[in-house]
């Protein structure tokens, strides 16, 4: 039966997340001083070896990201923390910041050191006003410790828009602008912030760093799977028992996750389907349910493991009424830039509810596909790549529920 | 007038400040007055029409009047399974107004809005962003006592 492992959430319950010695106690900051006695190249090699792979959707390694940056030269260059965790059933983040906050301001100070850098920013979602509280109250903790030495850390708080999560659109949006992503290349960690070289990392990957730096590389990619090593925290939603966050090693399976720790479905009702990943994530049946949560096996499936989110749904749920759900949220949060998902966006909500309402046919779920596999390639950005997933997962995985619309 | 403009400019330094210029405002009005958007980009030496572009591309902003207190329901899709269409029938029962309207009295706003990070209580509404979880109908009037 699966067991949590905490690694990321090691000092949850266990220290007072607003007393810096409580942190440092437990061995925090042992780790950014480690780091500042070794090369920069020596903490990025590090890093590499323990194959962490960034928790905020796209999977890249971290230690080779972080070397892009550290190999510009450039006076100023930026670590920035990606909290604006928009994706909906997801609050791991949350979950970090509010409870351990110092281990994500360590892991910045520990990628400042690594690239060259003397500054940081968290962006905040504008949504968790409380979060930014305790993330200021911790900066001026530990500033006022001088842990942190040269490096500064600054909050800003995001503006309610899903898209800014995208990275590039965040850095505008910390420039002051709408925030629309950019073309790339060039990518952040060369051109980002301000044109300067820019990592930016997810909350729960910079969490990961102190504890990669303390054990080594080794320790940590012995860990879950090995092409996706280390842990995950996940939020369970929906109708399963459990509706809470469990952290586990990331070879569990998805069977293990819904029924062991989330303890099975909820009204001993039978599993319908489960949506990982957030709301851009594929729709699961319950013939993969014994595939493992990592990045890459949950790509064989045409799903993703994306933020961690797992929204179970028991054989009641009707799948054409919350993907119709689903595809007014795309409609809402495309940011407009490219026309594939400003329009495409919109015409999928159209169809969906229309086919929800019981007044489609069998050629509008045709059109909704060829739609889908256009903008899954012509769209600018992820929001606009991935917005098609639920519902081309869903035609595939359970077209009866389609069919029952207009049979 | 004077007064946006003694919001607005203790961000003038901050590089990109206008985003936070604009949640202090919001922390202060419940919303973004028209003016203070001028008075934005005085401050911060861009065009009207740019001000006003940042400030309505973001969701959490809301640009002339609002109530008091903003009352937001999540309709992702976890609350909505967990039933936030019932929340919704009673806040608008209650308050006797529909979604994106405010109250005669001026006190309240309804809104809808995407996940608000709050899941593991689904359904979720948020007034003015301090969350109330796992609702239902039956709640709506206690929590609105609080604000009365
Ligand atoms: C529409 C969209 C939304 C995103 N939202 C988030 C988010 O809320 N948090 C996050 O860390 N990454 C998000 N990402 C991924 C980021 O672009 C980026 O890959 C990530 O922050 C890199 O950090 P990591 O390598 O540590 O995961 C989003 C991407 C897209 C396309
Ligand atoms: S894909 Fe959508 S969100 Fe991304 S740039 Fe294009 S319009 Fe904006
Ligand atoms: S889905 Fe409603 S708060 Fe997250």
């Amino acid at each position: 039966m699966a067991e949590e492992m905490r690694i990321v959430l090691r000092n949850y319950g266990k220290i007072d997340p607003l007393k810096i010695d409580d942190y440092m106690a437990a061995g925090g900051y042992k780790s950014l001083e480690k780091a500042r006695s070794m090369k920069q190249t020596e903490v990025i090699e590090e890093v590499k070896k323990s194959n962490l792979r960034g928790r905020g959707g796209a999977g890249f390694n971290a230690g080779m990201k972080w070397n892009f940056s550290y190999q510009v030269q450039s006076e100023e260059k930026y670590v920035v923390c990606n909290a604006d965790e928009g994706e909906p059933g997801t609050y791991k983040d949350r979950i970090i910041m509010e409870n351990d906050p110092q281990s994500v301001i360590e892991g910045m100070a520990i990628c400042g050191y690594a690239i060259g850098s003397k500054k940081g920013y968290i962006y905040c979602r504008g949504e968790y006003p409380y979060v930014v509280d305790t993330l200021n109250q911790a900066i001026a903790q530990a500033k006022a410790k001088g842990v942190l030495g040269d490096f500064d850390v600054e909050v800003r708080m995001g503006g309610g828009a899903y898209v800014c999560g995208e990275e590039s659109a965040l850095i505008e949006s910390i420039e002051g602008h709408r925030g629309e992503p950019r073309f790339k290349p060039p990518f952040p960690p060369v051109i980002g912030l301000w044109q300067k070289p820019t990592i930016v990392n997810n909350v729960e990957t910079f969490a990961n760093i102190p504890i990669i730096i303390e054990k080594g590389g080794d320790w940590y990619k012995a860990i879950g799977a090995p092409n996706y090593p280390g842990t995950k925290v996940l939020t369970l939603t929906g109708d399963v028992n459990n509706r809470t966050f469990f952290e586990v090693p990331t070879n569990t399976t998805i069977r293990e996750v819904i029924f062991g720790l989330g303890g099975g479905i909820a009204g001993g009702k039978k599993f319908k389907a489960v949506q990982i990943g957030g709301t851009s994530g594929g729709f699961i049946p319950e013939s993969n349910l014994d595939t493992s949560i990592d990045f890459d096996s949950m790509n064989s499936i045409g799903a993703v493991l994306g933020s961690g989110a797992v929204f179970v749904m028991d054989e009641s749920r009707d799948i054409v009424d919350v993907v119709a759900r689903i595809a007014k949220f795309f409609e809402h949060e495309s940011c407009g830039k490219c026309s594939p998902c400003r329009e495409g966006t919109k015409r999928m909500h159209e169809m969906m509810e229309r086919l929800n309402a019981g007044e489609g046919s069998a050629e509008d779920v045709e059109l909704l596909g060829r739609l889908g596999k256009v903008m899954s390639v012509a769209c600018l950005c992820g929001l606009g790549q991935a917005a098609p997933a639920p519902v081309l997962t869903t035609i595939k995985n359970f077209n009866a529920d389609y069919q029952a619309k207009f049979n | 007038m004077a007064n946006y403009e003694d919001i607005i400019s203790k961000y003038q330094d901050l590089p990109g400040g206008i985003i936070e210029a604009y949640h202090a405002l919001q922390r202060e009005y419940s919303y973004i007055p028209e003016d203070a958007v001028r008075v934005a980009a005085e401050v911060f030496g861009i065009p009207t029409a740019k001000a006003w572009g940042v400030a309505t591309f973001y969701s959490y902003f809301k640009v002339g009047k609002r109530g008091k207190n903003v009352i937001r329901i999540c309709e992702s899709a976890p609350c909505h399974v967990a039933g936030a269409a019932e929340v919704i029938a009673a806040l608008e029962k209650e308050l006797g107004i529909k979604m994106g309207d405010t109250t005669p009295d001026g006190k309240f706003t309804l809104e809808l809005c995407e996940c608000v990070g709050q899941c593991q209580a689904t359904p979720v509404i948020t007034v003015n962003s301090k969350p109330y979880g796992d609702m239902t109908p039956e709640k709506v009037a206690g929590v609105l006592a609080e604000y009365r």
